[in-house]
């Protein structure tokens, strides 16, 4: 009865095994379609595509000094990849005064490809009341984008960096 | 139990295991995520908008001009031995290039003919991006010494011999060029030192009076070429299925294979970083590494394209563009310098790339195989940096993508 029962369990593992042989054998033929994501064995998007998780991709924010408040809105909205556009920015200090007569500058790039923006943006226009006009801004690809922004004021300097995640 | 009793139920326990096994990995499941979906739309020709017009070219959407154009585009009269047209090297029967690594005119070029259609949608014109227009690109080759060789006056001259009717009913009154030593046969800013000298001794009114007459032949040139576009191939038929689930239409549109090389593509092999849109190509610049060619001259890619296209006679802030400079955004906020440029080149549209090899701007690579290969090994770069990093792919997936890459074909229409 013992070696029964071992030699069956035995039959049976081996069938098992060269089931499962034979099924990842015939694996190029049938090709991927049957195959589960799980066992092509990688993520949905590559590593450098997809953004940290706690990403802060709020259009208004406290530049990093605490100096100003900015915000901004796109002529491009939604944005979108491709096509340049105009932003205007929103300047105020930290207890809500509007921000006239700031001088700024325009940087930005994606953090996880280490390239800059396609174009080199600038502020073309005040508009008074703390709002300014950028033109020039354009993204070429999908994905997590940095947009900052110097501001130089009475003396004064501070930076604030926008986060966007596009489509593309 | 007996040994026979023992052994059926050990085969019903395997064939359970099995059979559960086999309806896990075979069971439907949707084919895409919301996200990958939302990728594949933006792909999609579909999602390809209206052609926006050119400001710069008041005739770009005028049936007359593109009449007119599609007649120079084939007349090889505008050319220094009368053998040389814009379609000898675009020629419609191969997707407007020539399958050549290089060029041939009148002698031979130093990088690859580009396929032109779609290219209404680029800001950019060249491998290097040094024109800005449709029109003002069709003003390069006619005053190359290696593709037509001729000059401007010569081209007013034929313009005013064969095209007066066709021109004047599009571009008012052809001036009068009938005294040729005012306006010499063969006189322009080209390289060949006779025709310059002659072009450098005639009065600035001469000279304008000339370049207005060659700068309407690149308008009505660019009416044509925007007509040429490239249409819906079995991948958008897949998306188009795809956006609404309908399992039968993309099983039908795209073999397995093909949607594996698909999600490499958008996914683990990142092509769609710089092969994105409805056509494939961010019309931007990058450097990919691409191997330098022995006995061609050093080439810096957009670092000198973004120099010459600053100082283009024909830029759109140009006299001759009709454009406001309002309108000029791509050149005025462009990135005129810096490291990314050296070396960088812009991507064409992937439609239709399986029947153009070979590829790359100078042809260095001779099958997609090649180029995958380039890929997946992510070689450093003969000058500057390359932005691609080495894939890790096996043979079987590069496989995959080209079979991808096959799917892209679509008709190209041109009226
Ligand atoms: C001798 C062959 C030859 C002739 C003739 C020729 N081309 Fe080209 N064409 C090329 C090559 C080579 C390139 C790429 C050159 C470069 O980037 O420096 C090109 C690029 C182009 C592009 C750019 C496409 C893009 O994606 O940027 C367009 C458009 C174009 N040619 C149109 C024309 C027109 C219009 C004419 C006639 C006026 C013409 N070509 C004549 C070989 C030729
Ligand atoms: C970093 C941007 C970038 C990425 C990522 C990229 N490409 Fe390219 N691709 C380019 C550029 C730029 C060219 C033209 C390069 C040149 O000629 O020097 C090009 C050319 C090509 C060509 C040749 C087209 C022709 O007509 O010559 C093919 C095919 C191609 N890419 C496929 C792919 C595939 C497949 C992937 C993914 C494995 C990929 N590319 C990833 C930028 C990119
Ligand atoms: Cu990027």
């Amino acid at each position: 009865m013992k070696t029964q029962t071992a030699k069956t369990i035995l039959i049976v593992a081996l069938t098992a095994i060269i089931t499962v042989i034979v099924f990842i054998l015939l694996m190029p033929i049938i090709g991927p379609r049957f195959m589960h994501p799980l066992m092509s064995g990688y993520m949905p998007m590559h590593a450098n595509s997809v953004p940290p998780a706690s990403l802060d991709i709020s259009t208004v924010r406290t530049t990093d000094n605490g100096l100003y408040r900015v915000s901004f809105t796109s002529e491009l909205n939604p944005l979108a990849i491709n096509q340049i556009h105009t932003w205007t920015l929103h300047i105020e200090t930290a207890d809500g005064q509007p921000v006239e007569n700031a001088e700024i500058t325009v940087d930005g790039g994606m953090p996880q490809h280490g390239h800059g923006l396609p174009t080199r943006p600038q502020v073309t226009q005040n508009l008074g009341n703390g709002d300014y006009v950028v033109e020039g801004m354009k993204f070429q690809m999908g994905g997590w984008w940095e947009v900052k922004f110097s501001i130089t004021s009475g003396g004064k300097t501070d930076t604030v960096t926008f986060n966007l995640i596009l489509e593309g | 139990m007996s040994e026979r009793k023992q052994l059926v139920a050990g085969f019903a326990l395997l064939f359970a295991l099995i059979i559960s096994g086999l309806t896990y990995i075979l069971w439907p499941r949707p084919a895409w995520t919301e996200a990958e979906l939302a990728t594949l739309r933006t792909l999609w020709i579909g999602s390809l908008p209206p052609l926006a017009p050119d400001p710069s070219n008041q005739y770009a959407d005028d049936p007359r001009a593109a009449e007119f154009g599609k007649q120079l585009f084939f007349d090889t009269r505008f050319s220094s031995n009368g053998e040389v047209a814009c379609a000898t090297c675009h020629i419609p029967e191969k997707g407007f290039q020539d399958g050549l690594p290089l060029a041939r005119g009148i002698g031979t070029t130093t990088r690859r003919t580009m396929p032109i259609a779609g290219t209404a949608y680029s800001p950019w014109l060249f491998w290097d991006g040094r024109k800005d227009s449709q029109w003002a690109q069709a003003l390069g080759p006619m005053e190359s010494a290696v593709e037509h060789g001729g000059n401007r006056t010569q081209y007013a001259h034929l313009i005013d011999e064969f095209y007066r009717t066709e021109y004047e009913s599009i571009f008012g009154a052809l001036p009068d060029f009938s005294d040729t030593a005012r306006f010499p046969e063969s006189a322009g800013p080209v390289a060949d030192p006779i025709a310059s000298a002659a072009w450098n001794a005639m009065t600035p009114e001469d000279r304008e009076a000339v370049t207005q007459v060659y700068v309407n032949m690149g308008k009505a040139i660019a009416a044509y070429e925007r007509l040429i576009m490239t249409g819906p191939s079995r991948f958008d038929a897949y998306v188009q299925a795809a956006l609404k689930a309908d399992t039968k239409t993309m099983n039908s549109s795209l073999t397995s294979d093909e949607v594996e090389g698909l999600r490499l593509f958008i996914g683990p092999a990142n092509c769609i970083q710089c092969h994105n849109g409805p056509l494939f190509t961010d019309n931007h610049f990058h450097n990919t590494g691409v191997p330098a060619v022995d006995g061609l001259p050093e080439d810096t890619g957009r670092a000198q394209g973004a120099q010459s296209v600053l100082t283009d006679e024909f830029n759109c802030l140009s006299p001759y563009s009709d454009a406001s400079p309002e309108d000029c955004s791509e050149l005025r906020f462009m990135v005129a310098d810096g490291e990314e440029l050296l070396r960088a080149f812009k991507p064409p549209s992937l439609r239709n790339v399986a029947g153009r090899a070979p590829y790359m701007h100078a042809g260095q690579f001779t099958t997609l195989e090649d180029v995958l290969a380039h890929y997946n090994s992510a070689p450093t770069a003969p000058a500057g940096h390359t932005e691609i990093e080495p894939l890790g792919l096996s043979d079987r997936q590069l496989g995959y993508i080209i079979a991808f890459l096959k799917t892209l074909d679509g008709e190209i229409t041109a009226p």
